[in-house]
Order: C-alpha cells, then structure tokens, then sequence
C-alpha cells in the first residue's frame, strides 16, 4: 500500500554543505558540555574547521560541475548557489578566527556563540541553494533567528539588548511581509515553486495580484540586504551587536538575501522584469544616496560602516536593474570583494581597543599608524577598497557593476552612483586622516595580538589584492555561475 | 639578450617593487631608507635613458610597445607604449622623483621609511599614467596615485595639510568618476558599432565616433578631469593649498609631474577621442586659457608668500600649455608639449629653492628676505637663472614653448595671441619684483646674515635642471625633433577624423 503522502526522495548530497555546517554547530553545542569549561576557544577551532571540511564540499562540488536538484526542486545545488557558499564560508571562516580572542577579551566567550554562527551560516546556505519561496522562507528564519540571538550577546551591554530587540522587532516584521508576499504569489501562480511560478506568472500577464506580491516582496529582502527604506535598524544594530557579528550581518547575510532576491526576481518573476526593474530603480538611487549621505555625519565608526554598506546595498541593486547575465554577475563578484573588504574592516576594529572599551569612535584612531604601523595600513587598505580605488577589489568590482549599467544604457544613475563615490571617499578618508594625519591624545589605542585575527586579516588582505590585480578568473565564475538562471 | 619583461614596464614597476622591498626593512634605520630609496629612483632614471636614445624620433608610431591580456573577456589588456608625446613625460618623471627625494634628505626626518615609499610608489603611479594605452589601464594608475599623494601631503605638509590634502582628493575623485563612466560610455559604444568590446586606445582612437551630443558629453566629462588636474580656471583653487601645505618634495612632484598628467591627458586622449567636440569646445578652452594666464599673474603679483606666487604662476603656465594644445596646429602643439616640460622644469626648480630658503629660514614670506645677493650668491645666482627661465627669456627655456604656443595662437587668432602676450608682461612683473624684494637691496632682517651658501648636496639637486633649463633653451631641435612626428600624426589624425565625420 503507498502512503497517501507522497514522501519526496531524500537526497543528502544536495544539502552536503549547509547538513555539514549544521552537524558541526550540533556538535559544538554537545562538546560545551565537555570540559575544560574556562576556555571555549577550542570550540572555535571546531567550528572552523567545519567550515572548512564545508568549503571543500562545496570546491569539489564546483569542480565536479554537477548540478542537483532535490526534494522535488525545492534545494538546487547549481553553480549559483556554489558561488554564494563560497562567500557565506568564507565570510563566516573569517568571523570565526576574528571572534576566537574578541570574544576572550570582551566576556562573551560561550560554546552556544559559535553554534549559533554555524547555523546562521547553515541558513545563508539553504537561502542561495532555495528553489521554493517556502524554502526562501524558511531559512531566512533559520538564519534570522540565530542572528537575533548573536545580536544581544553581550548580555551586560544596554546598546547590545536595544541592537538585539530591534534588529528581533523589525526583522520579525519584515518577515510577516516577506511571508504575505509568498502568500499573494501562491495565490496568483498556484505554486511556490520558483520555476513554476514562472510558468503561471507567464500566462497571466500584468495580474495586479502578483505585482502586489513582487512589492511585498521586495519589502522583506530590502529588510535583509539593508535598502532605503527599509534600513532604519542597520545603525543600531550594526553599533550595538558584537562586532564579529556585525561583520557577518553585514556580509554573510547581506549575501545571503541577495542569493534569494536574484534568483527570485530573475526565475520566479522574470514575466515581470518591467515593473521590479523600475522599482529597483528607484530602491538603487534612494539607497546609494541615503546611505552615503548620513554616512558623512557618523563619528562612530561602526556607524559609518552601517551607512556605508547601505551604500554599497545601493550599488548592488544597479547590477539588478542593469539586468542580465553581466549585471548579475557583476553583483556576484561585488558581494565577493565587499565581503572581503567589510570583514576586514570590522575586523580590525575587533582588534582595537581604547581605555578598556571597543575602540568606535573614530577619534579612537588617531595616530595608529605610528604605534601600529602594518594594522593601520591593514585598515587603510580596505577603506580604500571600499572607496574604489584600483588595484584594489573594490575598484574592479564597481568596474564591473557600472559598467553592466552603462552598457543596459542606465547612464544617469551610473553617474549617481560614481558622483556617490566619490561623496563616500569623504568619510572614508577621514579614518585615514585620523590614522596617519593626526596624534592621539591621551591613552592612544591599544590593539590586542591574536594570531586567529592577524591570519584572518592577512587572508582579506590577499583577497582584495588579488581580486584587484587579477579579477578576470573571478569574475568570470560569476558570470558562470549567473548564467544558467537567465537561460 | 633577451630580457624577461620589456624595458617600459621594468622603468614603470621598479620604484613599487623597491617601495616593496622597503617595506621590510625596519624602520629604526632611516638612513637606510632614504639611501635606499634614492638609489631605487637613481636606477629608474638610469633604466629609463635607453628610452632617449633609443627612441625613433622620425617615427609617429608607439614604440616599446608591450602587451599582455589581462581581463580578455572584457577587451582589457596590459598595454604599455610610449611616442614623442609620453617620452619626454616619462624621462621628466624618472628626473624629478631623484630629485624630489633627495631634496627631503633633510626636510622630512619623521616616518621617513613611510615617505619614502609613499613616494616610490607615486612615482609608479605617475609613469603608469604616460605609458598606459589602455583606457582602463590608465584609470587604475590615474586613481591609484592620488593616494600617495594625498598622504605626502596630508602626512608631511604644513599646518593646514588636512584640509588640503582633502580637498586635493576630493576634486580629483569628482573629475575622474564622471572620466569613468564616459570612459565605459565610450567603450559600449565602439563595442556596439564595430563588434569589437576593447579598452585599447589606439583602436578606440581609429575609431570614428559620430558626432553629436554623445561625443560633447564624453569631451566634457574626460576634460572636466584633466581640467580639474591642470588646473584650468577655474577648477584651480585646490592647487595653492595643495601646494602651500606640501613638502618641497611634494611641491616639486606636484608642479614638474602631476599638472602634466592634466594636460597630457587633454593631448592623449581629448583630442584623438573626440576630435568634433575638441574643435568645438576650443573657444571656450582658450578663454578659460587666458583667463587663466591673466588671472594667475595678476594673482601671483600680490602674493607674500613665496610658495604661493609659484603655485599662482603654475596656473598662468599651465595656461600657455593648455592655448597651445588647442589650438591645433603644428606650432602650437609642440609649443604646449615642450611649455609642459619647461614648467615642470623650472617650476619644479623654483619649489626646491624656495624649500632650501624654507629649511634655513622657517619661513617664505616675501617680506621677511632681502639683500640675499650680500649674503649667499650662489643660491641668489641660480635663482636667478631659474627665475628667469620662468618667465621666458631668451636663451633659456621657457622662451622656446612660450614662442611657439603665441606663434600657434597667432594663426588661430591675432587678438588671442595679443591677450595671452600680457600673461608673459606680467609674469616679468611678478617674478621680477618677487626677486628684486628677496634678493636685491640691504640686508633688512638680521637673521638673514647669518644664512649659509648651497651645500654640495644642493647643488647637486639643481645642477640637472639647470643642465636642461640651458639645453633646451639653446638647443631646442634636440627635445622637439623626438616630438615633432609624433604631433603631426596626431593633427593628421584629429583632421581627418573631424573631416570623415563632417562628410557624412
């Protein structure tokens, strides 16, 4: 006799590595329970490697060139979920070796810290591998509910509970949106399912149902990738959550929604490329300029990158309207040199500490060149990444991301966005001035040694140089990888 | 002997790869770094010589070409080259950077392993710049150069550094965002036309881009980078702060090598490009030129500050060279060229020397000097020479590209050239009346007596100017007869391109 439900074949080996990511943080969450319980670095170390043994997984899967499909295509396991993988570990490789002495020194030291990292990191997987929105939704949650928690780590801190509450609250909100959106199209298209939701999008042209579901969702991943309007918790958050955390909000994550969005927009609601086209349109200026603006006014800099990688959301966004296999693969190679540059950069400021406290103001960071010559020019090197500057990641990148904009004939808002460039080298520089151009007064900024942390740094260094002098290999990947979802 | 890498990009990359070196040297030694880095720049002028005499000058063609792929999918390569036009920029460069660093020997005594590099490094970016015959391979070393010198000024400048080395950035950066999306503007529009998606300026430049609004826009955009780099009146308020606050190295780098790169970029790239909106615009250039001669004099005159009447004056110069570029024709395209390296040449010489009267004096306003000749003739002397090549006499250098830009003006407009004449007048006043109150009449301060004559090392340091600034002022053919052919086939160009798009 079958079962009246029909159980969809079970596939391991298209889930290997989120399944991966996820038994490691299980079995960090066990080994807590082990002693030695004065120190939980070691926990760290299990958790990297994890990521690591995933990372394989997920090369020689990229190697292989197979593409899965499972549990009747609600998990792909193409080449564009490869690539963001890619991203996702290595940022979250990189938050954990930064978090290894951060944690020891700030008090946050916990075995459920990075089990909470590792299923994050597991849920921005399955969100670049979605091909069902409930799928999409689900591991939003996945991730989003980890990242709450990460957010108020700091148990003692009042701006970690307020960070923790918001980032919880609104998210929670978005969430509902997101959700309502997937209802709307569910009942316009009949499915969930991404591919067929094409299909049935297709044969019902300019259905007001699924426009209004297109605007839902855009509202619940502009939550998640940080866009105007929808950007208010970015700055508190960002400031008050634990900065490793901060740094995988801003990159891993970030990552992770656009992987969901792109895929979304170009194979679900390709029948609609008009209309989300120009919303985004809009989302793009709007973001770009917001975001750099305010950014201009921030003092502390853990603020100032919260505007900045709203800005940089902004950027993104063109390669979305700029459309195509080169706008989205031009988004592709960006999330990867952002990633690298924005962990770096808040990875330094991990590292540095003023008077017993987190060194955030930028007035923190007068005269770290001279007591700290090869940090400041760490620092240095990835805020002039993110300016733009060649030969560094970030020039290339904004390289390929206006020039898919010039080329879909987008010329305005591509002179938007370099006279936004060059607005943001203003507070860009500025960290720079304070590093190099003045002295500190009193107790000048003391900066931890950690081996973990200067590996992790020395290895986003290398990144965004060679992402700078040799993009071509990357970026064509990217292009790969993009390129059978536009098919 | 083969050699594993061309001769262009050894002379380009030696000075980064020496700054790497550096790096890892301690910094408890500067001795060693500025030693060091001296040496490295001594060796890229010494690497850089077989490009003279080597270099074909009957030929219009590029020559040390080298080119490697870099980007294919995208039409970008490695590809380096240099004429007539980029030699003469390029031997510039290698000969000011030495001196530039050794003119720090002294001056700069904090960070020096930093400044060292920082300049090592600048002087990659600038040679990068006049190589490059890639359109994208010129924006990397455009952009990337702006960073060392922004910190040599805002790390080793005056008392208002920061505010200058800011605002330094923040023009150019604006320039040049709008360069790049002409730039890729550009590179879309031949990609579609031709088939072809390339960066590679000499195919772009065969290229006739039809004229219109499109090919104004593009004008403007690359122009409003050079004009800012220039500076053309009035993009130039950045330069006297720029060049106030700096370090004499800085100075020197930034008055002989940098404003070049503004009117190199109008030479190499405005006018080939598009050469329908270069005659066009042309008008406009040339008031904006002779505002500019004019305004800069008139500005430079009233100036107490030694540093600043120069700075001043590098906008009235820089305002021959930009008359003679556009008025296209033979004369005053080579006039504008060789006014480039004379500024560079006797501006660059004027900075050191008011850096050498800075280091002893700790101050530059005019007022504060006097009598100079009683107590240091040798200084008093060459300044003189070098005062004078500045403002164009005979026999000297800076007649020669003055002579040839009015000759260029003249046939483009009487009045023009008439206008632009009363910029040589009063350069004469300013620079005159400046040496008369510094150097001539009685000791007025006391301090100034105990001033001591050049060192050997300061003479070393300006006997190379001096060398070119008489060289090119007596024998001229030797600097233009390597530049003439190159012009030529440029105008020819710019013409026949202009005529093809007219006839359709």
């Amino acid at each position: 006799m079958t079962p009246d439900f029909p159980v969809p074949p079970v596939s391991i080996s298209v889930l290997l590595p989120a399944l991966i990511v996820l038994v490691t943080g299980a079995l960090v969450l066990l080994l807590d329970l082990l002693p030695p319980h004065d120190s939980k670095a070691h926990l760290g170390g299990v958790a990297l490697l994890g990521i690591v043994v995933a990372m394989l997984a997920i090369i020689a899967r990229w190697v292989a060139g197979t593409e899965e499909r499972a549990f009747r295509d609600m998990i792909l396991l193409d080449r564009y979920a490869l690539f963001f993988d890619v991203i996702i570990g290595y940022a979250a490789a990189l938050i954990v070796m930064l978090s290894m002495d951060y944690l020891g020194r700030t008090g946050g030291e916990s075995g459920e810290y990075y089990a909470l990292v590792l299923f994050a990191t597991a849920g921005m997987m399955l969100m670049a591998s979605a091909g069902d929105l409930i799928v999409v939704f689900l591991s939003l949650e996945l991730m989003s509910l980890s990242l709450y928690v990460l957010a108020g780590l700091f148990k003692t801190r009042l701006t970690s509970g307020e960070a923790s509450m918001k980032y919880f609250l609104l998210g929670a909100f978005a969430s509902s949106f997101l959700l309502y959106g997937i209802a709307l199209i569910y009942g316009a298209a009949g499915s969930t399912n991404l591919d067929r939701i094409a299909a049935s999008a297709a044969a019902r042209n300019g259905d007001p149902l699924i426009l209004v579901g297109l605007a839902l969702l855009l509202v619940g991943f502009g939550f998640k990738i940080s866009s105007v309007p929808f950007h208010m918790w970015v700055p508190d958050v960002y400031e008050g959550a634990p900065t490793s955390i901060t740094a995988l909000i801003a990159t891993g994550s970030k990552a992770a929604a656009f992987a969901a969005l792109i895929r979304v927009l170009v194979v679900a609601l390709r029948g609609v490329q008009p209309d989300w086209t120009a919303l985004l349109w809009g989302l793009a200026a709007l973001t770009m300029t917001v975001g750099n603006v305010v950014a201009l006014a921030q003092t502390n800099l853990k603020r100032m990158l919260a505007y900045s990688s709203i800005a940089h959301a902004g950027y993104m966004l063109m390669g979305l309207v700029a459309g195509g296999v080169p706008g989205a693969g031009a988004v592709l190679f960006y999330l990867l040199a952002y990633t690298f540059t924005t962990v770096g950069a808040f990875g330094v400021i991990g590292l540095c500490a003023r008077a017993g406290e987190e060194a955030v103001e930028v007035g923190d960071y007068a005269g770290l060149a001279r007591r700290h010559p090869w940090l400041a020019a760490t620092l240095a090197l990835f805020l002039l990444s993110l300016i733009g500057i060649p030969p560094l990641a970030g020039f290339v990148a904004k390289f390929y991301l206006f020039g898919s904009a010039v080329r879909a004939g987008y010329i305005w808002l591509t002179v938007l966005a370099v006279l936004n460039s060059a607005i943001a080298a203003y507070y860009y520089l500025r960290v720079i001035v304070y590093m190099y151009m003045r002295e500190a007064e009193g107790e000048g900024v003391a900066v931890a040694p950690s081996l973990a942390g200067g590996l992790a740094l020395a290895i986003a260094v290398v990144g965004i140089v060679l992402l700078g002098i040799i993009p071509a290999p990357f970026a064509d990947l990217a292009q790969a990888a993009v390129a059978p979802l536009l098919r | 002997m083969t050699v594993p890498i061309g001769l262009l990009s050894a002379v380009t990359f030696l000075p980064a790869a020496g700054a790497l070196l550096l790096a890892l040297v301690p910094r408890r030694r500067p001795a060693v770094h500025r030693a060091a880095g001296l040496l490295i720049a001594l060796a890229t002028l010494a690497v850089s010589v077989p490009l003279w005499t080597r270099f074909d000058g009957d030929s219009a063609d590029f020559q040390f070409e080298e080119v490697y792929r870099w980007m294919p999918t995208l039409g970008v390569s490695f590809h380096v080259g240099i004429d007539g036009i980029s030699l003469l920029l390029v031997l510039l460069t290698t000969l000011l950077t030495p001196i530039a660093l050794a003119s720090a020997w002294h001056a700069i005594e904090d960070r020096t392993k930093e400044f060292v590099i920082t300049m090592l490094l600048l002087e990659t970016g600038m040679l990068g710049v006049f190589v490059s015959l890639d359109l994208f391979l010129f924006f990397v070393f455009w952009e990337a150069m702006l960073i060392p010198m922004y910190l040599i000024i805002g790390v080793w400048g005056g008392g208002n550094r920061i505010y200058a080395a800011v605002k330094f950035v923040l023009y150019t950066m604006v320039g040049s965002a709008l360069m790049l999306v002409a730039i890729l503007a550009l590179y879309y529009q031949h990609g579609a036309a031709t088939g072809t998606y390339t960066f590679d300026l000499p195919t772009l430049a065969r290229w006739v881009l039809p004229p219109g609004l499109g090919q104004n826009l593009m004008f403007l955009a690359f122009a409003l980078a050079f004009a800012i780099k220039v500076p053309l009146f009035p993009f130039h308020t950045w330069l006297p702060d720029a060049h106030v606050e700096a370090p004499t190295a800085g100075s020197v780098i930034l008055a002989g090598v940098l404003l070049k790169m503004g009117t190199y970029g109008f030479l190499r790239f405005c006018l080939p490009l598009f050469p329908d909106a270069s005659y066009l615009f042309a008008p406009v250039v040339f008031a904006l030129a002779v505002i500019g001669i004019v305004y800069g004099a008139w500005v430079s005159t009233v100036q107490p500050d030694l540093k600043k009447l120069v700075a001043y004056s590098s906008v009235s110069h820089l305002g021959f060279v930009m008359l003679g570029l556009f008025t296209l024709n033979q004369q005053g395209l080579v006039g504008g060229v060789i006014q480039m390296i004379n500024h560079g040449l006797s501006t660059g010489a004027l900075f050191l020397m008011v850096g050498m009267i800075y280091e002893r004096r700790h101050t530059r306003l005019i007022a504060d000097f006097g009598g100079l000749w009683k107590v240091i003739p040798a200084f008093s002397a060459l300044f003189l020479v070098v005062v004078l090549s500045s403002l164009g006499l005979p026999g000297l250098n800076g007649f020669v590209g003055e002579f040839l830009v009015l000759v260029g003006a003249f046939q483009v407009s009487p009045w023009l050239a008439a206008l632009a004449t009363t910029g040589i007048i009063f350069a004469a006043v300013y620079l005159l009346w400046m040496y008369q109150r510094v150097v001539f009449g009685e000791v007025t301060h006391e301090e100034n007596r105990r001033l001591v004559d050049l060192s050997p090392r300061e003479w070393a340091l300006l006997a190379p100017v001096l060398l070119f600034i008489v060289w090119i002022g007596v024998y001229p053919t030797a600097f233009t007869g390597k530049t003439e052919a190159t012009i030529a086939a440029l105008l020819a160009q710019v013409e026949s391109k202009a005529s093809v798009a007219l006839a359709k």
